[in-house]
């Protein structure tokens, strides 16, 4: 395996104590969501990863925003946001959606020639809108209710559905499985995670200051944002709140009538 | 003489600018505008649609925020004026913050009622204020609005355009005897409304009422002292 058995043993050590470092409770007299059947774990889990991100993601991600200057950061962005696509167009064929689908790869083929092989994306400064789809939305289309609210190690924020949705992505992504050199894929990986955490650098203080409780705001707004993906940005809206209280966010809420 | 051939080239650009099938109509609007400077009746007539107000909102929010050089520099405290006068005329947060408490409303006294509203939309202020200091080349755009006439509650779409993947942001609005008002907004997926439900029902159960405002008041004087 790529890690050596020594290195293993340090990473290991180092995720037990970032886990140990924090030990959550659900705070007391909280209502219960019921789309959170294992909230306890969820919020040991989330602990440990927001401290994984104080300690190592974050940090690694300012050393890369500070190393690399922008314009070769936005071509890296570029790249895989034009491996994305052609993962988008499949997602969206499986969806029933073959515009769209055909839409996303004329982006492709725009960013693969024009754009020099995806460094410049020229299809969105021609007005080609992007999309972005995954395994877990595509079986939110398929009718496959989200499930309980999962918070993964490492990964954050996901459902029973979107975890194996997670997985499926993981076996079709394209930079994983095309690229063989294992350093190589490595490095790629490395700067994927560090590229997609920089978009999000400012919203962790946003965050610490909109929720009145960090952990049940991000599940709450992750499971109505992926209910309104699934719905292409247009889910049914609530008509009548009170009547909404204490609503189910599974099973089934989520299956879609059309 | 300069300044009427500085107003001459300005109104040739909106000219040249707008689509070229409504060229007629904008040398009349361009002209109106020069014949009555005083535009108290344009104000008046904002909000007089849905997505005409919130189009008319978000160029002057958006063309300010561009110009204005403390505000590029992070000045949170002249953001906060601009949202004051420019957004706040044409929202209803008292409406935002009795859905988001839903049953705990009524469980309130109106004077409570009244300084939740408050604190909570200082609280958003001064959250959201810092994402308005950021936008800097993005750029607007508006989805089809569907409606029927009679229709009192809509919504309007749009999406914000920067690098990468366009960020939704809609607009939920109620039909008012003043005009349209906003009263939800959701950002990349979430409604505002129904990301508080749990949030003040957690509050409320956990302290109750009162620490609820206490809990509103001490957030809202940290992030005074943050900047």
């Amino acid at each position: 395996m790529p890690l050596t058995d020594r290195f293993f043993c340090q990473f290991l050590a180092g995720l037990l104590t970032l886990f140990l470092m924090g030990c959550a409770t659900i705070p007391e007299g909280q209502v219960r969501s019921k789309a959170d059947p294992w909230e306890a774990l969820n919020r040991n889990v989330y602990v440990f990863n927001t401290n994984l991100d104080d300690y190592v993601v974050r940090p690694l991600t300012k050393v890369y925003e500070f190393a690399v200057p922008e314009i070769v950061r936005s071509r890296f962005s570029n790249v895989f946001a034009n491996v994305g696509d052609v993962f988008t167009a499949v997602q969206q064929l499986l969806q029933g959606k073959p515009k769209t689908a055909l839409d996303d790869l004329i982006r492709v083929f725009v960013n693969t020639t024009i754009g020099l092989g995806g460094i410049f994306d020229v299809a969105t400064e021609a007005g080609l809108e992007k999309h972005k789809e995954d395994f877990g939305q595509t079986f939110g289309v398929w009718g496959i209710p989200s499930g309980p609210y999962v918070v993964l190690p490492i990964l954050g924020p996901s459902s029973l559905r979107d975890a194996f949705g997670w997985v499926a992505d993981l076996n079709t992504d394209i930079l994983i499985n095309q690229i063989d050199n294992v350093p190589v894929r490595n490095i790629v990986s490395g700067v994927r995670i560090v590229d997609q955490r920089l978009k999000y650098l400012n919203a962790s203080g946003l965050l610490a200051g909109v929720a009145f409780d960090q952990y049940s705001f991000v599940r709450d707004a992750y499971l109505q944002r992926r209910r309104f993906l699934i719905y292409d940005g247009e889910p049914p809206l609530i008509d009548d709140y009170d009547a909404q209280n204490n609503r189910m966010q599974y099973p089934g809420e989520e299956k879609r009538m059309r | 003489m300069s300044s009427l051939s500085v107003l001459k080239s300005s109104a040739l650009k909106s000219i040249v600018i707008s689509q070229c099938g409504r060229l007629l109509i904008a040398l009349a609007l361009s002209f109106s505008y020069f014949l009555w400077p005083n535009v108290q009746a344009q104000t008046q007539a904002i909000d007089a649609t849905p997505d005409g107000l919130i189009q008319a909102i978000v160029n002057d929010v958006m063309t300010i925020v561009k110009t204005d050089k403390e505000i590029q520099a992070g000045n949170i405290n002249r953001v906060i004026t601009l949202v004051d006068q420019k957004i706040m005329p044409f929202a209803n947060l008292q409406r935002t913050t009795q859905l988001a408490m839903g049953r705990n409303w009524s469980k309130a006294t109106p004077e409570q009622q009244n300084q939740i509203a408050i604190e909570f939309k200082l609280l958003l202020i001064r959250t959201y204020a810092g994402a308005l200091t950021q936008i800097k080349d993005q750029t607007v755009q508006y989805r089809p609005f569907k409606a029927a006439p009679e229709d009192t509650d809509v919504v309007v779409r749009t999406q914000v355009l920067n690098k990468g993947e366009p960020i939704q942001i809609d607009y939920r609005l109620e039909k008012t005897s003043n005009g349209w008002r906003v009263y939800d907004i959701n950002v990349l997926g979430a409604w505002l409304i129904e990301a508080y439900r749990n949030q003040f029902n957690n509050q409320i159960s956990q302290n109750g009422i009162d620490g609820l405002i206490k809990f509103l008041q001490e957030r809202n004087r940290q992030l005074s002292k943050a900047k």
